[in-house]
């Protein structure tokens, strides 16, 4: 099994648990080290609960694991909910004036920092903070010197004195662990790499950007925002139109706009405001404009769980809009996904001019992982389709050549943008025929209606064409095959090399193309199979009912979790004993951290 | 809005027939907004290639079929978050808003304000027929009280929203009222609207010939009075404007409202737009960029 590493800091919020969660995310970075931060809490802004956990080792670190190294809770609710979780090996730091701890488990380390003998906490109001930090590298073998350095980094903007407060803080929680407690009993090692640490929602604003995309437009919407705040901060230095517009309704249809005048367009939304923009995307395949739309899921309906997690949205976007359309809809595995997906489902959008939806979560949304940068390419295929941007002899004004919605043998019309001399037409959301006249009031004409249909659904043969059917991964013959989709990657890899351990061979089959979904491709893997359960983070398995109603394929079992928490490896492993030894056939797992 | 420079090219009348003719029931107050609107491109010699003519629905929506220039028919109430995202990926291109009354002041009433306020530089031509037209005579957002219509049977006993002082309010920079009958007044509002760099807003009485029988061309000519014909009238004066906006019955008040040209139009208030439209961008991004933004990650 693998090595890995966890911290975990809980507090309310407003105390500050994401600045010491910065620092270590930095320090493991820079350490070579891979990572994964997950942060569960709660849509209050001061107060309430909030519990970051990163864990960091040398080899990819995919999901949050099971295990708790290091606990550092900020306040006496935080202890009170998670001391239970630590096992043998595993210590608590915490501060010893105001925090009680509870009974720990045999094995687990208590480090009580005397926070107000080692710092005034009368000038720094989160010296427990910068005192566990300093704290905890030393039990992790860390050297000072690397703290030293990102607390300069973090404080410079506030002036040399709140720098060397901080390091003098840090450095005092350093020696005092040294001289007091216990170091783990696996110090962190260093590699020679060096990775970028980024979100979901970061690496999607990014792939933006590398894919050319020059329209952006939101509105405010968890866990969705953090495109928006990427895109905003960055748009002047990228060239990037971003507007917050008034609703997600005027969000999709300013981006369509934007799209049909020529450049590459792009919103992210969460359910909700997806829900709203259903019509536009209706008019993105009427009017044959490619838009990009990404749906952060959040755990629903209506406004839900709004910082929680789940894959609730699948028949949203599978049903979104009214009527017949191509569409392609992919759901990235993991974090670095998240930037890769963008300039592809671009370029499918363009050469196919239909909506290309991505349907993330807020796990991969607002989770952070440790990203090779070479694997951030700014320089992807950029594929634009059959985009008329000048004029040319055979498109000359006024000759009446140019037929906005050509019928042809693709689907696929030439479009011209705006602005071109020669090719002026009008697309429209009614049925149009091939010059782009509407069809739908007083000229209405089955013959010519039914050849646009056609003309239209014609691309849905393309894209499956320009997309891979996806791949089984493990060895074919197996006992267990965990089917998964989008940003459940990660944790089934880790449930199925712990499976292996314990002597269940298992392979993984993990979705990333919802549409087109290949399904013949995907009963041809599944055709084998000894025993399969679909695993996903939704009340009803909704991708178990698509794939039923798309190849007729029916799993043995089925693993699902709806409480807004993502699974955790164990969660997967008990439930696929469980179901092998026929107890049950679905399996609903209990999230046992208490957020 | 802005006007784009003038083709070398002669742009006439013949230039700007659209591929089928209006199917507009005869006597719609929307072809002489149609006529104005063609009359006013061939005037400031706009090449049609250079035009963007974007509609939500309804019959006025219709619009962008009846001319011949780029044209987009989109969504109910949508059209002004089309035409938003259109002029800002083309700043160079001429944006024309053509819809009705429902479609603007009713189901697309939230953009109709965040437009106006973003002083987005489209001109926005409103058909008002205070009625609902293409589904058949309902009760539009700019009926008057005790209308009678299919929705409304009794009588209408809702206030109706004034759309002038809406825009005035909502910080539109240019507001006029025509009327479809006053062919060279709203031609020469149409032309204003168009060389007005931010929002222009013309809300244009179209009489509904088949579903209100209030307010018809009849109803309107007496009592309409030019601003125009009003020496004193200053339209640079926002509030007076906003006392014009408020005269209804006797007399009711066409013409320009009011325009500041001291507030800058989106696209001059934007830097990314400062290298030219977004459309002839560089799709890849400087790799001294794109390595910086990897760094801050690091």
């Amino acid at each position: 099994m693998k090595k890995t590493f966890a911290v975990g800091i809980g507090g309310a919020a407003g105390q500050g648990v994401a600045t010491p969660g910065d620092i270590f995310a930095k320090i493991f970075s820079r350490r070579g080290l891979h990572l994964n931060a997950y942060n569960a809490y709660q849509s209050i802004i001061r107060g309430g609960h909030t519990f970051l956990t990163i864990r960091t080792g040398p080899e990819k670190v995919t999901n949050m694991g099971d295990r708790l190294d290091l606990l550092i809770p900020l306040n006496q609710d935080a202890m009170d909910r998670h001391l239970g979780l630590l096992k043998d090996g595993a210590a608590c730091l915490y501060n010893a004036d105001t925090i009680k701890p509870g009974i720990a488990a045999e094995g687990v380390e208590l480090c009580p920092l005397p926070v107000s003998e080692l710092a005034d906490i009368t000038r720094n109001k989160v010296a427990q903070n910068t005192l566990a930090v300093g704290a905890g590298l030393s039990m992790m073998g860390i050297g000072f010197q690397i703290l030293e350095e990102v607390l300069t980094e973090q404080f410079k903007k506030k002036g040399e004195a709140v720098v060397s407060e901080n390091v003098s803080i840090a450095r005092a929680g350093y020696d005092y662990a040294t001289a007091n407690f216990k170091p783990f009993a696996w110090p962190l090692p260093m590699t020679g790499k060096r990775y970028a640490v980024l979100s979901g929602n970061i690496a999607m604003a990014m792939g933006g950007a590398a894919a050319g995309v020059k329209f952006y437009c939101a509105y405010p919407m968890s866990p969705s925002t953090g495109v928006l705040h990427w895109m905003a901060a960055h748009a002047r230095k990228a060239g990037i139109m971003v507007r917050q517009v008034e609703d997600e309704i005027g969000v999709v249809n300013m981006a369509i706009g934007a799209a049909h005048a020529g450049v590459r367009s792009m919103c992210a939304t969460s359910g909700g405001g997806f829900a709203l923009m259903s019509e536009g995307l209706g008019l993105s395949a009427m009017m044959e404009t490619p838009v990009v739309v990404i749906d952060c899921q959040r755990a629903g309906p209506s406004t839900g769980v709004p910082t929680k997690t789940e894959q609730g949205d699948l028949w949203q976007m599978l049903g979104a809009a009214f009527g017949d359309y191509p569409r392609a809809l992919a759901a990235p595995l993991d974090i670095g996904d998240c930037f890769k997906i963008i300039p592809e489902i671009f370029n499918i959008a363009d050469r196919f001019q239909c909506p290309g939806i991505v349907l993330c979560d807020l796990l991969l949304s607002e989770g952070r992982l440790s990203v090779d940068p070479e694997d951030l390419d700014f320089a992807p295929v950029i594929d634009r389709g059959e985009l008329i941007t000048e004029a040319s002899s055979s498109g000359a004004n006024g000759d009446g050549a140019y037929k906005r919605y050509k019928i042809t043998e693709s689907g696929v019309s030439p479009r011209a943008i705006p602005g071109v001399l020669g090719h002026t037409h009008t697309a429209a959301s009614d049925e149009h025929d091939e010059d782009g006249v509407l069809i739908s009031d007083e000229f209405t004409n089955p013959t010519k209606r039914r050849a646009m249909m056609e003309k239209r659904m014609r691309k849905v043969a393309g894209i499956e064409a320009a997309v891979p059917p996806p791949q089984l991964w493990g060895p074919r013959d197996a006992d267990i095959t965990l089917i998964g989709w989008g940003s459940t990657k990660g944790v089934i890899e880790e449930a199925c090399e712990i499976l292996v351990e314990q002597g269940i061979s298992a392979n993984q089959l993990q979705i990333r193309w919802l549409v087109p979904l290949h399904g013949e491709a995907i009963l041809d893997i599944l055709k084998g199979a000894r025993h399969t359960i679909i695993v996903e983070n939704n009340y009803s398995g909704q991708f178990a009912r698509y794939l039923r109603s798309e190849t007729s394929f029916v799993p043995d079992g089925y693993i699902r979790k709806y409480d807004g928490e993502p699974f955790m490896p164990h969660h997967i492993v008990e439930a696929v004993k469980e179901q092998l030894s026929g107890k049950s056939k679905l399996s609903v797992p209990a999230h046992e951290i208490l957020v | 809005m802005a006007t784009a420079l003038a083709d070398t090219n002669h742009v006439a009348l013949a230039d700007l027939k659209g591929k089928v003719d209006p199917d507009w029931c005869p006597g719609c107050g929307d072809f002489g907004v149609l006529a104005a609107v063609q009359k006013a491109l061939v005037d400031l010699q706009i090449p049609n290639h250079n035009v963007v003519t974007i509609s939500g629905i309804g019959c006025s929506s219709n619009f962008p079929g009846f001319i011949n220039t780029y044209g987009m028919h989109t969504l109910h109430g949508r059209a002004l978050a089309v035409a938003t995202g259109v002029k800002l990926a083309n700043h160079d291109l001429t944006v024309l808003v053509t819809g009705g009354d429902g479609d603007g002041f009713g189901i697309g009433g939230n953009h109709f304000v965040h437009s106006m306020r973003r002083n987005v530089d489209v001109l926005y031509i409103v058909m008002d027929n205070q009625i609902y037209g293409l589904t058949t005579g309902q009760t539009s957002p700019t009926s008057r009280v005790g209308m009678k219509t299919k929705s409304m049977p009794f009588g209408n006993v809702e206030a109706p929203v004034n759309p002038i002082s809406l825009a005035l309010a909502a910080g539109a920079t240019f507001v006029a009222r025509g009327f479809s009958a006053e062919q060279k007044h709203l031609t020469e509002l149409i032309k204003q609207g168009i060389r007005h760099k931010g929002f222009s807003f013309l809300d244009v009485f179209s009489p509904c010939v088949t579903y209100n029988h209030d307010n018809t061309y009849q109803w309107f000519r007496p009592r309409i009075k030019k601003l125009e014909d009003d020496a004193t009238y200053d339209p640079a004066d926002w509030m007076a404007a906003m006392g014009k906006s408020l005269l209804w019955g006797e007399e009711i008040p066409i013409g320009k409202f009011f325009e500041r040209t001291d507030v800058p139009a989106l696209q001059d208030a934007e830097p990314v737009l400062n290298a030219g439209p977004l459309i002839h961008a560089d799709p890849r991004i400087p790799a001294d960029v794109s390595r910086g933004f990897v760094e801050e990650l690091m």
